[in-house]
């Protein structure tokens, strides 16, 4: 019963006291790999309908973090929760449950090459829903069109670009309208154009599903146009949380460090003042 | 001194967990075999690719290492005066050990090696991650139709292996060497019983669902291979890890099967 509560709240979710319900929390999180600690008590909060952005430097921890959060590793300490269950405690069956409300774009795409471009589409719907065969058809369609890919049913991953692929597994996570999609660094291999691309996208969905956004990037600062919220990662450890603004003008060593790194040519190039958090 | 003892506790530990990896691995796999929904073309399509494309090479393995049974067993069944009985060893030969051995070890080189890769480079390319996030469990999707297909398709390519060895012991012993074909097919009708046929399907049950497990398990855990398990490099190190450890699997298993059941 308790499981059947909390499995119709993930579906219905009751209105909280104010409108920033927590989605996932990292309480102390610590991981190790072997003897490398590679997470260092992470503590975030990802807001319901908001964009989080994590940044950070290679190799600093940001898709380790994405990892916990979606359940593919285990936290040697802390808590993880995920619309306030802890993804340690609960069975394989619960965790299922909770990552029906996942959309995952995965670094490289991650599209089954064995598939073509529709049954890529339509694979969660075949294997998680009772839908009809045309009722599969239209919802692809429909998700297919959002991305502009009309005409590419049939083609395999391996005959289409970068960012045709990226554009098909953002069809893909999109396709069961999950309530949280997670990006793992969008825009890696992409020129401007296709990158660009990718964020209107991102915006034009966000805007139509209404999904909470947790985006791993190193693209700054053009993601900083699309997000709500920005975490800074280094060496395993959150070094900052905070609005894009707060973030720009923080005296944070951390943050200053990576600001002045990340950004700062790209604007004394401009001669002109960020305009942050501007939806693209 | 201390080291030596460290580095022998590191193996142990290593392989040991290699061991209970590769046991709940067989356990999740096997539990999702009997644990609706079932569906039907993806262990078709499994067995197209294991069996089907299979024949031709068993085909041909058949028939040669019967024609050598029959041209080995005519000049030493000769030896003693007794070349009647070629049908009789040939056949022997063929059901009991040949056939599920040799037939296993085509599988193993032909599909199980095509197995491993396509699993690992799945595992590499974060397509299995891919699933697990779409709640779609890789077991179920990716292992099940592939464990289906080898427990069928292997005691059937076994039976093709058989029958073609015969034939080949035939043409050889019977066409070639002057063999009367009442005395082949009459040795092999009085020798063989039920028994030998039995220990021979049975071996290629287990030899299937060794050569799927074996296979299957050294692609899908390909990232947590010591030596480093990612890039083509991990792929093919993997690759040819399962082919060996399948073969070796399977000669171990034909000894102790035939331990067992003679």
């Amino acid at each position: 019963m308790k499981g059947a509560r909390f499995m119709d709240e993930v579906e219905n979710p009751r209105p909280g006291p104010d409108s920033e319900r927590v989605a996932i929390q990292l309480i102390d999180v610590e991981k190790y790999f072997g003897k490398q600690k590679v997470l260092d008590r992470v503590n975030l909060s990802v807001l319901e309908g908001k964009t989080t952005l994590i940044v950070g430097g290679s190799g600093q921890g940001k898709s380790v973090i994405l990892k916990h959060m979606l359940g593919l590793l285990k936290a040697d300490r802390g808590q993880v929760l995920v619309f306030g269950r802890d993804l340690a405690k609960i069975r394989h069956k619960e965790l299922k449950k909770i990552r029906m409300n996942f959309g995952v774009l995965f670094q490289n795409g991650a599209l089954l090459d064995s598939l073509n471009v529709y049954d890529n589409v339509a694979l969660p719907l075949r294997e998680r829903t009772d839908f009809s065969e045309e009722k599969i058809r239209s919802n692809v369609e429909e998700k297919l069109g959002m991305m502009d890919l009309e005409g590419t049913e049939e083609k395999f991953p391996a005959q289409l670009s970068g960012g045709m692929q990226k554009r098909v597994a953002l069809a893909r996570a999109l396709v069961l309208n999950p309530k949280i999609v997670f990006f793992d660094e969008p825009t890696t291999g992409l020129d401007v154009g296709k990158s660009s691309e990718i964020y209107r996208l991102f915006h034009k969905t966000q805007a139509q599903l209404k999904y909470t956004a947790v985006i791993v990037s190193h693209d700054v600062p053009k993601i900083f146009k699309l997000a709500d919220y920005v975490a800074l990662i280094e060496g395993g450890a959150i070094q900052g949380f905070m609005t894009p603004e707060e973030f720009q003008l923080s005296d944070d060593p951390a943050i200053r460090g990576f600001v002045e790194t990340a950004m700062g040519p790209i604007y004394s190039s401009e001669k002109e003042e960020p305009q942050l958090h501007e939806k693209v | 001194m201390l080291k030596v003892f460290e580095k022998i506790g590191e193996e142990f530990l290593y392989y040991l967990e290699m061991f209970g990896r590769m046991g709940v691995f067989l356990f999740n796999s096997l539990v999702n075999v009997v644990k609706p929904p079932y569906k039907i073309s993806p262990i078709v399509e499994q067995i197209n690719f294991i069996g089907s494309r299979s024949i031709f090479v068993i085909f041909f393995t058949g028939a040669f290492t019967g024609m050598v049974l029959g041209l080995q067993g005519y000049y030493t069944l000769r030896k003693f005066g007794s070349e009647g009985l070629l049908g009789s060893a040939v056949a022997l030969s063929l059901i009991r050990e040949l056939g599920p051995v040799l037939a296993a070890i085509m599988v193993i080189g032909r599909a199980g090696s095509a197995m491993c890769a396509e699993v690992g480079i799945m595992r590499n390319t974060e397509q299995i991650d891919a699933l697990e996030c779409m709640a779609i469990d890789p077991y179920k999707y990716l292992m099940v139709p592939k464990f289906v297909a080898g427990v069928i398709s292997v005691p059937l390519l076994t039976c093709i292996f058989d029958v073609v060895g015969i034939l080949g012991g035939y043409l050889v012993g019977v066409a070639l060497l002057g063999v009367s074909e009442g005395a082949y097919f009459q040795s092999m009708y009085d020798s063989v019983v039920w028994q030998d046929v039995k220990m021979g399907l049975v071996k290629s049950v287990v030899f299937g669902l060794m050569i799927i497990w074996i296979s299957t398990a050294k692609g899908y855990y390909l990232h947590l291979e010591r030596s480093g398990g990612f890039g083509a490099f991990g792929v093919s190190k993997a690759t040819t890890n399962a082919v060996v450890m399948a073969s070796v699997a399977v000669l171990v298993w034909d000894y102790l099967l035939s331990a067992i059941m003679l």
